[in-house]
Order: structure tokens, then sequence, then C-alpha cells
């Protein structure tokens, strides 16, 4: 592996960490050979051509065009190179994740919040099964904060008001450092933790090893009656409310004639704003619980209301 | 240096001075045009998110006083413009009388604006201070009253600069009307006319939204 | 030396504080801005003394934050944008195109006071208690959670903001109006082109920061506004409205300083700039198109994928009028009569330095690898060679070529040239290491970092001293100049521009006759007339 050979360079172990690093190593490369050239170029003729030296300075270039053209040409092309190459791996680290295994992270000033979907949570750390596609659901509770693991090459905000979902895969077992990269002030650079990614068994072992006070689905369901949300959204209500049942994952007819897809963004707008998506054929009598939830009782309730069966499962 | 030449010394004639003034004055324009531009960006994004609220919050706003004012800013750039073509020494009490026309419509602009802040006051429609609005539409609400109202407190402090710049160049006119003043003039005008593109630009953001349909 | 020139025109401090004199004004922001210089140099010798160690141990974090806020602020609002526009330009533009003033000498003077005041504010925001926003003022932590002094340091920069709009309008007015008779476009000094851009994005971007400034104070002040998440606002509109003038700003940074390399290029080559026409409307360009890349800081914070490929397109196309201009810049020198005076020096070094900061700044353009660098120190590093390596060096090329004209007199040649060398060396042991510390994954903003990080660390502290040092230097033996150096003539570096016609330094009014050009510029004879300097 030519990664190994160079000296400083820790390989990026997710599955686009090799592209990354190529996508780096080329982009050294291509800067070597212009620097290089450019500096053989001043060196040369800040030799050749300094003031003391007596040399035929005579039939200089003037015409330059075909000069000026041919280095824009060949800049512009190099450059197109790059934006293609970077592009499709960007791409790549972006795309929509899988379904299959979810986490759920909440950054707040100044630690990160790791609930997984069976209860079990921790701070500033992050357990997951080596080579195994996570989709990391992330919110925010205050500021931007920015969840960023190097050994992955991969980083994103995490804006307040909205969820944000990425992907990680780890190929190697072992324990990686989790960074807030966005300023969030003052304990911003205590805002770390770490990436541990175990084989299968122990992950296993460890997720049966943690305490869950109990699964998130459950806890989102006590709060789910707990808020009221039961009494209208409940079966034998007297308010007509959607059904939440089977929601998850289903294009909702709204109001305005569009559809929107029951993603957990819809999931929680909709708790937060709910009349800014109405749902078609049904009055906006919900009241907003913006400022009523936490952003860790949403992501229960959230997980609650998929856990009611889903489109996708 | 010869004393007491008409110009200052980087100039080669009074005409250069005054073309060069001029030119001043639509570079300020421009950069004017790009600080209401970035609000106005704003107000668009928003807009497009929420356009339930944002019409909603359209209609609690007063478009009667809008109207007026709409109306009073016309009337005074066209007596702006008359100024200019009447500046002359024989003509200099019209000028005047014409520029002074404009200084009253400019203040009945902004006592008039100021009775709508008092009304929208009443109305609990002050972001941050006192705000009450259907609650399903607050948020929309709250970020087309905070635009609002940054919009038009701007408008209104280029309004009243506007209004000591006709002043200042009534006062000049009515004293000695010299070829200076004339440029000095011209590029008052200019201002002027742009702080009322402005407000029409505003109006039509501020007061249409809900009431199109 | 001229006997009746602007330096001893009045000696009051009247003369000074109420001058109208573009040159006086110059000399005013020069002042000012060496005091800024060392205030933001002070904030970042701090923080390179802090970042020696993994721990915390010179100061607590909540004085980290504060600290490198103050440097950013510092250095690029009241040092980096106003640097070689408002005293190299306020001083050498009428005089590089034949005018006797700039269009509007009093605007010029309101302007300093202007930065003047909003630079006092923030000094006092800075004083009472200080900011650690950083100086992007990222909302919601700018407007709803900080306590610090937001909007009393956000008011200081919005006053200095109408500074630059002044500046730039007088540039634009003066350039298009004041030429000397038979001064075309394509006869000015490709310095005057590079200001020209710089106003026209003084002029279009800066009051688009005034009003995402007024936002952020109307949201502290009201505790609720249009970026706020709680109500539906979008905190990344801030950040689209922050860096439309953010990024221009940048190039605000940087095109004054490659107008100067134009000038201390073919000066020292004794030849024409190759491919006068590409150069100027590179500048240009680069201004134009410098509008349009604002999205790629912004590539890993939730913008739509769509929007992240034309930025990202958009920021490879910006860099091709700069690869241009080093081309250029290389080609001057074939076949020239090459003389290492310290400008020079200044010169090759800016080449070298903004080449690799430009280079790595398609590494961050590069989608792909901006997720993994953006918000790290390859970023810090890549701005530093830009805005450092870049403007700041090219600025002290331009001061000492342009020192003798200035202040007519000669400078220690010896120490310019050691001062030169090192300012190289110093800034890149400082800067390179961070290279490798982005790389390898340490965010920037961090006050404390994992140990396996301090190694790097350590070299970048260890070259900040050098440099330190070395932008310490000038301060001495220019100083010392104004008082014992050698009386300069006219013409030092036998040069044909405008500004080398009139006697150094230039009497009140610039010229005692009106120039006439009827030459395209850079007309250099192949000798090099300058006697050797030895003060």
């Amino acid at each position: 592996m030519w990664r190994d050979w160079v000296p400083f360079w820790h390989p990026g172990v997710s599955p686009h960490g090799e592209e990354v690093d190529l996508l780096f190593a080329g982009l050294l490369l291509a800067s070597a050979l212009v620097l290089g050239l450019l500096f053989f170029l001043l060196a040369l003729f800040c030799v050749r051509y300094r003031a003391s030296n007596t040399i035929d300075r005579g039939h200089r270039v003037r015409k330059s065009w075909h000069w000026e053209v041919g280095w824009t040409a060949a800049s512009f092309v190099g450059f197109l190179g790059l934006f293609v190459w970077g592009a499709g791996i960007y791409f790549q680290i972006y795309q929509t994740p899988s379904d299959e295994l979810s986490v759920f992270v909440v950054a707040r000033q100044w630690m990160w919040k790791v609930q997984h979907n069976g209860g079990q949570s921790e701070i500033n750390a992050l357990h997951i099964p080596v080579d195994r596609p996570i989709r990391v659901v992330m919110a925010s509770q205050d500021v931007i904060h920015s969840f960023f693991i190097p050994a992955l090459r991969l980083k994103h905000d995490v804006v307040p008001g909205r969820y944000q979902d990425i992907e990680i895969t780890a190929h190697v077992p072992g324990h990686y450092h989790l960074f807030c990269a966005e300023y969030c002030g003052t304990e911003h650079s205590g805002m770390t933790g770490e990436i541990v990614v175990m084989e299968a068994a122990d992950y296993a072992a460890w997720l049966a090893q943690q305490m869950p006070s109990s699964p998130l689905a459950q806890e989102g369901g006590a709060l789910f009656r707990e808020l009221g949300c039961s009494g209208c959204h409940g079966h034998g209500s007297k308010v007509r409310a959607p059904p939440l049942e089977g929601l998850y994952g289903r294009p909702v007819p709204l109001a305005d004639g569009s559809f929107v897809t029951a993603d957990e963004k819809y999931i929680r707008d909709s708790i937060l704003l709910p009349r800014s998506q109405i749902v078609a054929s049904y009055e906006p009598v919900m009241p907003s619980f913006e400022g009523k939830v936490s952003e860790d009782q949403l992501l229960r309730l959230v997980v609650y209301i998929k856990s009611l069966g889903g489109h996708s499962s | 240096m010869p004393e007491a030449k008409a110009f200052a010394s980087q100039f080669v004639s009074s005409q250069h001075r005054d073309e060069t003034a001029e030119l001043g004055m639509w570079v300020f324009i421009a950069t004017e045009v790009l600080l209401f531009g970035g609000l106005i960006l704003g107000y668009f994004v928003y807009r497009h998110a929420y356009p339930a609220a944002f019409a909603a919050a359209s209609r609690h706003t007063d478009i009667v006083i809008g109207a007026a004012n709409t109306a009073i800013l016309l009337t005074s750039s066209f007596l702006v413009a008359c100024a200019v073509d009447a500046f002359s020494a024989e003509t200099r009490k019209i000028c005047v009388a014409l520029l002074s026309g404009a200084i009253v419509l400019g203040l009945t602009f902004v006592v008039l604006k100021s009775i709508e802040y008092s009304d929208e006051y009443r109305e609990h429609l002050i972001p941050g201070i006192d705000f009450n609005f259907d609650a399903a539409l607050t948020n929309g609400a709250q970020l087309f009253f905070v635009f609002y109202f940054v919009a038009t407190a701007l408008h209104a402090l280029h309004m009243l600069v506007g209004v000591a710049l006709l002043a200042v160049l009534a006062t000049l006119t009515y004293r000695l009307p010299s070829s200076r003043h004339r440029a000095a003039l011209h590029s008052g005008a200019l201002y002027w006319h742009f702080v009322d593109v402005v407000w029409i630009f505003l109006f039509a953001l501020i007061y249409l939204p809900g009431r199109s349909s | 030396m001229n006997e009746d020139n602007y330096l001893n025109a009045g000696f009051s401090l009247r003369s000074w504080f109420f001058t109208t004199d573009h040159k006086r004004i110059a000399i005013l922001y020069f002042a000012s801005l060496i005091f800024f210089f060392f205030v933001g140099g002070a904030a970042a010798t701090a923080i390179r003394i802090e970042l020696a160690t993994p721990q915390a141990d010179l100061v607590s974090s909540d004085m980290y934050n504060r600290l490198f806020t103050m440097h950013g602020i510092i250095m690029v609002w009241f040092f980096l944008i106003p640097s070689i526009p408002n005293t190299l330009g306020n001083f050498m533009v009428p005089l590089m195109i034949g005018a006797r003033d700039l269009a509007f000498p009093r605007l010029n003077l309101l302007s300093w006071y202007l930065f003047m005041l909003g630079g006092g504010v923030t000094l006092f925001a800075i004083l009472a208690g200080g900011v650690d926003t950083g100086w992007t003022f990222y909302t919601p932590f700018s407007t709803l959670y900080s306590n610090s002094y937001v909007t009393v340091a956000v008011t200081g920069v919005f006053v200095s903001g109408f500074s630059s709009i002044l500046t730039g309008l007088n540039f634009i007015v003066t350039i298009h109006r004041l030429r000397a008779p038979g001064l075309t476009w394509y006869r000015l000094p490709l310095f005057i082109w590079s200001l020209y851009a710089t106003s026209v994005i003084l002029v279009l971007a800066t009051p688009v920061l005034a009003m995402t400034l007024v936002l952020i104070a109307v949201e502290r002040l009201l505790g609720v506004g249009i970026f706020d998440p709680r109500i539906g606002g979008d905190p990344l509109l801030f950040q689209h409205l922050f860096w439309f003038y953010s990024h221009p700003a940048v190039y605000i940074m940087i095109l004054p300083g490659m107008g100067v390399i134009n000038e201390l290029v073919s000066c020292f080559s004794r030849k024409a700039v190759f491919g006068y026409k590409f150069v100027a409307w590179a500048s240009l360009a680069i201004a134009a198109i410098g509008f349009l890349v604002w999205g790629h800081h912004m590539f890993v914070a939730g913008q739509s994928l769509l929007a992240s490929l034309v930025f990202s397109f958009m920021s490879f196309i910006v860099a091709v009028p700069s690869a241009i201009k080093v081309f250029n810049w290389t080609a001057t020198l074939h076949k020239g009569s090459i003389h290492f005076d310290a400008p020079m020096l200044y010169a090759l070094a800016f080449i070298g330095l903004f080449t690799i900061g430009g280079l790595t700044g398609l590494f961050l353009a590069c989608l792909a690898f901006d997720v993994h660098a953006t918000d790290t120190y390859f970023v810090v590093a890549h701005f530093h060679y830009i805005m450092v390596g870049g403007m700041v060096t090219a600025y002290f090329g331009g001061l000492h070529y342009w020192w003798p004209k200035i202040t007519g007199r000669l400078y220690s040649e010896y120490w310019a040239r050691t001062a030169a060398v090192l300012i190289f060396f110093g800034f890149n042991l400082t800067f390179f290491p961070q290279f490798v510390l982005g790389a390898e994954g340490m965010p920037r903003r961090y006050h404390v970092y994992p140990p396996e990080f301090q190694v790097w660390n350590v070299l970048s502290s260890g070259g900040a001293v050098i440099l330190a040092v070395a932008y310490l230097m000038p301060m001495f033996y220019l100083g010392y100049s104004l008082f014992f150096g050698r009386r300069a003539p006219a013409n030092p570096w036998n040069a044909p521009g405008l500004e080398w016609q009139t006697p150094s330094p230039p009497p009140e009014y610039n010229f005692d006759t009106q120039p006439v050009v009827t030459r395209p510029p850079y007309q250099y004879s192949p000798d090099f007339e300058a006697e050797p300097q030895n003060a």
C-alpha cells in the first residue's frame, strides 16, 4: 500500500478514504510539478539574466499571445480535471445514507451525546462495528458544531434547527479522534471524543454490556403519552388527527397539493412547526412544540413514530 | 499656486470638477444598491420558505399609509426634477420653492412612517419586544417584521439624510446659484431619486404580497 | 533633496490632522496601520506561545478565543484591507497617473477619520472584555450565545467599512477622471489596474457586509432576528451574506499586492511586464469572478450538493487569472537584466509564497479534499500564505521600493536584504508545518490539542519567533533612515513611471507642471543607473 510508505501519512480508513488520499497525493504531485517548474525557471532566469552577467539579451519575445493562450489553456484544463476528480468523490462521501443501522448524535456546547437505537447512550464517544455502514443522524441543541473524524476523511456541520444525516463506515478496528471543527464557544477545543471501531462480535458484546435504561422507541412512546400526543393521534380520539402508524417513509399528501416523504426531518418539523406542512384533508389544529421539547426528547419521539411501522421495513 | 481658483487644483476646469462629482455620486449609488440588495436577498429567501406567513404578515401592514407614502415620494421626486430643470439665476426662487416642497413632502413621509410604527407597536407586531401573531404563522411573521423594520428604518434614515441634503442645497441655491451649485443639485437629486426608487421596491415587497389575490 | 515638499509644507498638528493632501493622509494611514499591525501581531505571538504545548498553560480558553478573534478582526479589517490601498495606493495613485490629488481629498480625510473611529470602537470592545466569536461572527453563536462585546466590535467594523467604501469610490473616480493627458488605460501602470479592480470590490462588496453586521446587531439587541433558528431563521443565510463580502475581501487583500509586484518585477528586470494586457484584465477577471465563489466556504455546512458543485467549479476558474499573472511575472524575468535589490527580493519571495498559497487553494477548492481539510490548520496555512506571504510581503516590497519617494531618504540596503531573507525563512517555518497539521486533522481555533500534533506546533511557534524579529527589523532601519539616511534622488531606480518624474519627496501638489504621457508604461533602459546604497 503506497500510503504506508509516506512519512506522517495516516491512511484514511473509510471507503472513500483511500480515494481522498489518492486525490491528495495527486494534488501534491501536481503542485510539486508546477512549483518545481516555476522555481526552476525563476532560479534559471535569476542566475542567467543577473545584471552582472553579460549574456545576449537580444530577440526578446514580444508577440506574447500564444504563450498567454498556452498557459491559460493548460491551467484551465488541469483545473477542470481536478474539479471533476474532487467532485466525483464528494458525491460519494455525501451519498444518501442507507437506513440499515442508525445512531443519533446530539451536539451541544460542549459535548457530543450519542444515542443508540437500543437505548444505549454515550458521551463524547461513538462505538461502531467495523465494515458496516452506519447512518449518523445529527442535531444541534444550540450553535453550529461540526462532526469531524479525520481518520474517515469525513466532516459535516451540525446546524441548529435541522437534522443532518451522513453515512460512516470504517474498515479498520481501532480508536479514532472525533473533533468539533466548527468554532462553538469557550470549550470548543474540549468538544472532542473518540470513535471506537470494533469487530462485530465485540460490538454486540459492548451493546449488551451497556445498561440501557430502555430502548429509545419505548422512551419515545412514554413521552408520546406524557406530552399528550396520544390524545389526538391515538386510537379512539375525538379529535381528527392523521394516524401515525406506518407513516415513516411514505409520501404524505399536503394541503397545497404537493407530496412530501415522511422522513425524520419531516417528523421533526411537524412536531415543531405543525402548520408549515399541513396534511391534506386535516384541520391545522396541532399546537407547536417548539421550545417545549429538547433535541434529546425530539429524537426519541421521532424514533417512536418510526417504530410504529414504516414503508421501508 | 494661483490663489482663489474656482475649482480645486486636481481638476482642469469647473466642468471637469462637476462631471467628476457626478461620477462619484453614481459610484456611491452602486454601493447603496448592494446595501439594500443584501437585505432584499434575505427577504426573498424567507418569503420562499414561508409564503403563507409572509402573506399573512403583509396583510397586517397599513397599505393606506404605504400607498400614501409612495405617492408622496413620487411627487417629491417630481419636484426635485423640476428644481434641477429650473435652476438658473433668474428662477432661483422657483427652484428654492420646489426644493422646499420636496423637503416638506420628505418630512411628511417620515412622520407618516412613525405613525405606522406606533400603530404596529399597538398591534403587537414588534419582534423581540412585543410580538403577538397567529400562533401557526408566528415564526415566519417574525422574520417578515424583522425585515420590515430593518429595511424601513434604514430607508427612513436615508430619507433624513436626503432631507438634510436638500435643505443645504436649497440654502445654497437661495444665496448664490452658480454652476458649482448646479452640479451639487444634480448629484443631490440623483441621491433623492435613488432613495425614492428603493422605496418603490420596498413598497412592493412589504405591502403587496398578501393582497395580490 | 527637494526643499519645497509636502513634508515641510507645514509643521503644525493642524497641518497634519486636517490635511487634504493625499500624501499626508497616506502617512496618517501608515502610522495607524503600524499600530494595528503590532496589536494584531501581539495577539498572534500569544497564540503561538500558547500552542507550543498541547495543554492550556498561558491563557484560559476564553482568553484564547478572544485572542484569535482579536487577531483576525484587527488583521483583516484594520491591517490587510487598508494596507496597500490606503497607504501606498493613497500616496501613489495621483503620482502615478499624473494628478495633483485624488478626486475627493476631503472624503479621503473623512475616510481616515472613519477608519480611526472604527478602529477605536473595536479596540474599546477588545479592552472592555473582548470578543470571542472569531472574525467570522457565525450565527447563532455570535447573536444568541456569546457573552462578549459582539455588538460593539461589529459597530467598529461597520464604521471602518465606510472608510473602505470611500477609499474605493475615490480611487474609481480618480482613475476614471484624473489621468494625465495621453495616459490612456493601456498606458496605466498595472498597479493602478489592480487598485481599480480592488476598488470595485470595495464599493460593491463592503455594503453587503455592512448590512449583515446590522442584522447581527439587531438580532443581539432584540434577542430575535432573521438568522435565529428558533423561529425558522437560517444560520446558513448569514454565512452566505458574510462570505459574499468576505471572499471578495480576500481579493481586496491580494490584488493590490499583485499590483505592486508588477512594478517591482519590471523595474528590477529592467523590462516591461510580459503580457501587459493579460495581466491588466486578469485583475478585473479576478474581481468579477471573485464575487461568484463565496460558497466554497460552505462545502460541509449543509448547502445543496449542486451549489457546492457550482462554487467549486467557479473557484477553479478564479484561479486561472492568478496563474496567468504568475506565469507572466516569470516570463518578465526572461532576458531581463535582473538586480537583486531588497524590493526585488520581496517580489521573488512573493511569487514563491503566493504560488504555494494559490496551489493549496486549489486543494481546498477540490470538493472531496475540502471535506477533510476545511476548518483545519490546512486552511489557516493556506490563507496565511496568501495574506501574509503574499500581501504583507508585497507591502514590504512596495514600501522599500517607494520609500525614497515617500520620505526622500535611502535605507540601508544590507539590512533590508537581511530582513527580506529572514522574513522568507521565518514565514515558511511558521506556516508550512501548519499544512501538515491540517492534513493530519488538527482543527483550527483549538486551544488544547492532542499531543501527537505537538512537534509541528513547536516548529511553527519557533518560526513565529524568527518572523516576529524579521518584521521588527524594518522598524529600525527604516526608522533610522528617516533621520540619518542619505538623501534620495528623484529617481533612484531609474524608472520611467510618472511618480519618479517629480522630486523626492514630491512637492505639495505633486507636479510643478502637468506631465503629458506619450509612451506605454515600463519603458526601461537596460542599464540600472542607481548607485549602490549604503546608509
